[in-house]
């Protein structure tokens, strides 16, 4: 293997870990932007996805189940998360830090529900066979680099998740009552539509992604009733990072905190890159307070 | 600011606390009070709960049996919570509150030694089942489960016979992977092979894209894996997606048993190799009637695995100790278990030495498809417990009796 | 009320200071540590509940209190020329730098309580000058105190690693095994905590104090008026810090260890629990709310480990939603003590400008 193959294996890896991120932090960044909301059962959503799609794996075959088994991850936490915004999240509008705590609570109790439902120890997924393998470039400059077929999947979707989030908001006529719910949400509501309407259509389209990407690191990763608690951190940081709310700002991040990973594990450890990383975050809100994209607004407080 | 009321009302609440906190629990006379301590929540609760089921087993047949001395043991039954802190206060609980006799418990390095000091203060005696990385030597523990020189070395060993000369070392980053890479790093130099790489990955880690990188650079013979729980799962899955399952580039792993193998889904690790002392497919009689009483009190489904077998085996000696001893007394109990001679409980012979760890045979298994180990190889005979590496740590001695 | 106060208070500290005579050891050394977790409880009652910050990083700070005090105790036991035993079977032949002056107890305990503070100050007036607050600060002390359990994990040589350190003899000439020893450090925890909290009380009276509030209710109306909130918010930062350090270092002296596993992420948001539970304004509060939630871990959590985690979590959903005042606020129900009207604020949000989530909510009850 030539040090080039494993300088361009690890921007590979940078890129995989970017994509990752970006779907993970989505939905946060959805209802971080638009509603104020800290959810840190976020990271729970994500198993969910998870114990849906093994659940879908258990009934049905295993090429077309873990195509079923996302739909079902999508479409079920989706609804979980209608009936948490439902119940709970908007009870706390306009308490972010509330919303931060009381999530917490609802996360202590979902990791202990699958604990109770799929016991402690955690569940078998395995990826199709149309998603195992890799590439496997064997000369050239490049000898020995072998990018996984999993990993460009997740990256694939990443993208035409990021994608479709971004038609849905500038293209369509949800996204219009999105954005202007986002840019004044008196103004909107004065002009008569029903922001608690768009809060759940927001809140449930992250919790889907969320789901979405609980079955796809299910591929990567373990099932286990505490998976999210991996994630959840590097996700908000992610999210800060971006700007509030901001997608692009959003996609941004990821690619700065995955490749800045990628990078610093090519000369250090795991636990020394992650301390890099987080003292970099922390640097770097030193330089843009708001993060990456900021939204331009005559609002003194900008929050 | 007014405080005012609030605070009447709150040193009601604190006296009525205090009332509460004053009751107290007797003994009666014929019944003996041992305490189980592991983590019942928290991320260490997977493991340790099923050690507790095999030490409350251990328990309840002894006093189908008769008992101790002829009284019935009481278990006392406390959470570590998986955190050090509530291991030592819950282990000073059991001694000094409860007046247990003894202690069956712990899991991690760092829930035993924050109970050592409460054990060595208050003067009692904790039976420890986990292989762990040596370097220790209180007598106020009885240690069961591996030392080095009987998992980690005896693993090297049978790598060497079968001809791998290039090594990997992975594990989480706590105490029991880097000292025992410590420790192979020296043997295998000393023995004229190669240390590839030596990396470690954060409790709980998910990414190992990196890893997996560095692994295809550095085109190890075997890995040496001392990844603990999860990390387990998301490392296999991503060398297999990397097209390096355990078939192709061989796995060494010290910390994935039955219960583990079955939850990632034996597909996953199928072919790759542990070292432990116990297999649940060992074949002895005794191992046998554990496997067969352990299935029809915790389900036909449920596995037992290494750790169990000596949370089960710390029982029955620590009875037969005080059989021997005609008494509960600490120190008399800890004298006549290193003096009672081979035994089979459960995993084939085994003793107490001297210096209050156990004598065992070392076992490599490979892991079949059904989630149970094939026995490949074993160390023919129990090795004798070494705390300290006679190569890595020269000159340093654990002398207890 | 007043003149029941004048009483409650003497007649709280009296019962704490006897509790030695009418608690068994274990009971006292479990009052003895939540006792100093409670001084830690109120710094995060200053922060958040008075400041409006919330710190999800105290962990970290306790953590430095708890370490400095740590590395002399362990150093005290060692023969002359010898090193901790963890340092040698990590290979290390002669004390590291760090190491070296905390050998004197004096600057140990200083250090453990400068430390702290001083990277609070470091960090707040970083943060706070950028006007970095709300979510954002949450979540960068969270990331901060992931950042130190990562670091101290994998640094094992000089740290301890996973394990921490622990294997105490003695503290300052005085023997850790000694009950003695354990019910002195149990009353000097019940004096500092008494000296504590009526400092904070004192200092929350203070024009500081008004301020502090006035921050958290509008931040911007106070720079309006002329006053630069960073200085008042890194101020109380800080003590937050400081108070966390104090209970660090008296919660190592009573239990004999710490290790990264007490000062992560997770128990650095379980001590906002306590707070809330609490009540996030009120000191007396935030200290029973320790009591309450350690007393109920320790003694539910062995019985019914299942049952403790729905119900931990279940307290903080409740306490959040219904409840936002905790303990302090059903007291308050009880004597049916009207309610000041500037407490009407404590609802409203801190990230965003007063005004706002004002209108907000008209327009969400409607």
């Amino acid at each position: 293997m030539t040090e080039f193959a494993l300088l361009t294996g690890q921007a590979f890896n940078g890129i995989s870990l970017a994509s990752i991120l970006l779907l993970v932090a989505l939905g946060l960044a959805l209802s971080f932007g638009l509603m104020g909301v800290i959810n840190m059962a976020h990271g729970e959503l994500l198993m969910i996805g998870g114990y849906l799609t093994y659940m879908m794996l258990q009934v049905l075959p295993h090429g077309i189940g873990y195509l079923f088994g996302m739909v079902a991850a999508f479409a079920g936490t989706g609804i979980f998360g209608a009936i948490l915004e439902m119940t709970l999240i908007r009870r706390l509008y306009g308490r972010p830090l509330d919303t931060l705590l009381a999530t917490w609570g609802v996360s202590l109790i979902m990791q202990q529900g699958a604990r109770s439902i799929f016991g402690p120890i955690g569940d078998e997924v395995t990826a199709p066979k149309w998603l195992t393998g890799s590439l496997n470039v064997s000369s050239g400059a490049l000898m020995g680099l072998s990018l996984p077929v999993v990993r460009m999947f997740i990256i694939l979707l990443s993208a035409a998740v990021f994608g479709l989030i971004v038609f849905i908001i500038l293209r369509t006529r949800v996204g219009l009552l999105v954005q202007a719910v986002h840019q004044d949400r008196d103004m909107a509501e004065a002009l008569g539509i029903n922001t608690r309407r768009v809060d759940l259509a927001v809140f449930a389209l992250g919790s889907a992604v969320a789901g979405l990407t609980g079955s796809a690191l299910a591929l990567i990763a373990p099932v286990t009733p505490t998976v999210g608690q991996n994630y959840i951190v590097y996700a908000f940081l992610v999210v800060i990072l971006g700007g509030l709310g901001s997608l692009l700002g959003t996609l941004f991040a990821a690619l700065l905190v995955g490749i800045f990973s990628a990078g610093c594990q090519i000369f250090t450890g795991v636990s020394t890159s992650d301390v890099l990383l987080l003292l970099f975050v922390i640097a770097f809100i030193q330089f843009r307070p708001r993060g990456i994209i900021t939204i331009s607004s005559r609002s003194l407080e900008g929050s | 600011m007014n405080d005012k009321s609030r605070g009447a009302l709150i040193i009601i609440g604190i006296s009525v606390l205090i009332v509460l906190l004053i009751s107290r629990v007797r003994a009666q006379d014929s019944t003996v009070k041992v305490g189980v301590l592991h983590s019942l929540t928290g991320t260490m609760a997977i493991s340790e709960v099923t050690v507790k089921n095999a030490t409350m087993l251990a328990i309840d047949q002894i006093n189908a049996a008769g008992g101790v001395n002829g009284k019935q043991i009481v278990p006392i039954v406390e959470d570590g919570a998986s955190e050090p802190a509530i291991f030592a206060q819950k282990a000073q609980k059991l001694v000094q509150e409860d007046k247990v006799v003894t202690v069956f418990g712990g899991w991690t390095s760092a829930s035993r030694k924050a109970m050592l000091p409460v054990f060595e203060r208050f003067h009692g005696l904790l039976w420890y089942p986990v292989q762990f990385e040596g370097n220790e030597c209180s007598p106020d523990i009885m240690y069961s489960g591996a030392q080095p020189n009987q998992q980690i070395l005896p693993a090297l060993d049978w790598a060497k016979q079968k001809g791998y000369t290039r090594y990997f070392l992975l594990g989480s980053d706590y105490v029991f992977p880097r000292t025992a890479n410590l420790i192979l790093k020296k043997h295998i130099i000393h023995d004229g092979l190669t240390v590839v790489d030596e990396e470690y990955v954060p409790l709980g880690g998910t990414d190992f894209s990196a890893i997996v990188n560095k692994i295809q650079a550095a085109k190890p013979d075997i890995i040496f894996n001392t990844l603990n729980g999860d990390s387990n799962v998301s490392f296999f899955k991503q060398m297999a997606a990397a097209g390096l399952p355990p078939a192709k580039l061989p796995v060494m792993s010290f910390s994935i048993a039955e219960p583990e193998a079955k939850a990632m889904g034996p597909s996953i690790v199928e072919g790759s190799f542990a070292a432990w002392n116990y297999f649940q497919s060992l074949d002895d009689p005794a191992s046998k009637k554990f496997v067969a009483a352990y299935k029809s009190r915790f389900g036909q489904d449920s596995v037992v695995d290494d750790p169990m077998a000596h949370g089960y085996l710390d029982v029955y000696v620590w009875a037969a100790a005080a059989e021997k001893a005609r008494s509960f007394d600490i120190d008399k109990v800890r004298k006549a278990a290193v003096t009672l001679g081979w035994k089979d409980v459960v995993m084939g012979k085994t003793k107490f030495a001297s210096n209050q760890s156990l004598y065992q045979t070392a076992y490599v298994g490979e892991l079949q498809p059904d989630g149970q180990f094939r026995i490949l190889w074993n160390s023919s005979a129990p090795i004798f417990p070494e705390p300290y590496d006679p190569l890595t740590f020269p000159g340093k001695k654990c002398l207890i009796h | 009320m007043a003149r029941l106060e004048r009483i409650a208070y003497p007649a709280a500290l009296v019962l704490l200071l006897l509790a030695p005579v009418y608690l068994g050891a274990y009971n006292l050394a479990l009052l003895g540590r939540f006792l100093a977790m409670g001084i830690l409880a109120m710094g995060i009652a200053l922060v958040w509940g008075h400041a409006g910050i919330l710190p999800l990083g105290q962990g970290l700070f306790f953590g430095l209190g708890a370490y400095g005090i740590a590395m002399h105790l362990k150093l005290v036991a060692l023969a002359p020329g010898e090193i901790p035993d963890f340092m040698q079977w990590n290979g290390l032949d002669a004390l590291p730098w760090l190491w070296v002056p905390f050998k004197s107890g004096v600057i140990a305990l200083v250090g453990a309580l400068v430390v702290p503070s001083a990277l609070a100050v470091a960090l707040g007036w970083l943060l706070f000058r950028r006007r970095v607050g709300g979510v954002y600060f949450a979540i960068i002390t969270q990331a901060m105190v992931l950042a130190a359990t990562t670091f101290i994990i994998s640094q094992q040589p000089y740290t301890g690693g996973f394990n921490g350190l622990t294997d105490f003899s003695s503290a300052f000439g005085f023997s850790l095994i000694d009950q003695r020893t354990q019910v002195g450090l149990y009353v000097v925890t019940v004096l500092l905590l008494a000296l504590l909290f009526f400092t904070a009380r004192w200092l929350l009276s203070t024009q500081f104090g008004k301020l502090l509030r006035a921050i958290r209710d509008g931040e911007n109306r106070v720079r309006f008026l002329g006053y630069d909130p960073a200085p008042y918010k890194v101020a109380i930062f800080a003590v937050g810090a400081l108070m966390a350090a104090i209970a660090g270092l008296l919660f190592t002296l009573n239990i004999g260890v710490i290790s990264p596993a007490m000062i992560g992420v997770v128990p650095s948001i379980e001590m906002v629990v306590w707070v809330a539970v609490g009540g996030r304004e009120s000191l007396s509060g935030a200290v029973l709310g320790t009591l309450l939630v350690n007393f109920g871990k320790d003694k539910v959590s062995s019985s019914f480990p299942d049952l403790w985690l729905y119900l931990i979590g279940a307290m903080f959903v409740l306490v959040v939603t219904v409840l936002p005042e905790g303990l302090a606020g059903i007291a308050r129900l009880l004597t049916s003590e009207p309610r000041e009207e500037s407490r009407k604020t404590l609802v409203v949000p801190v990230i965003l400008p007063a005004d706002e989530p004002a209108k907000n909510s008209k327009s969400r009850s409607a």
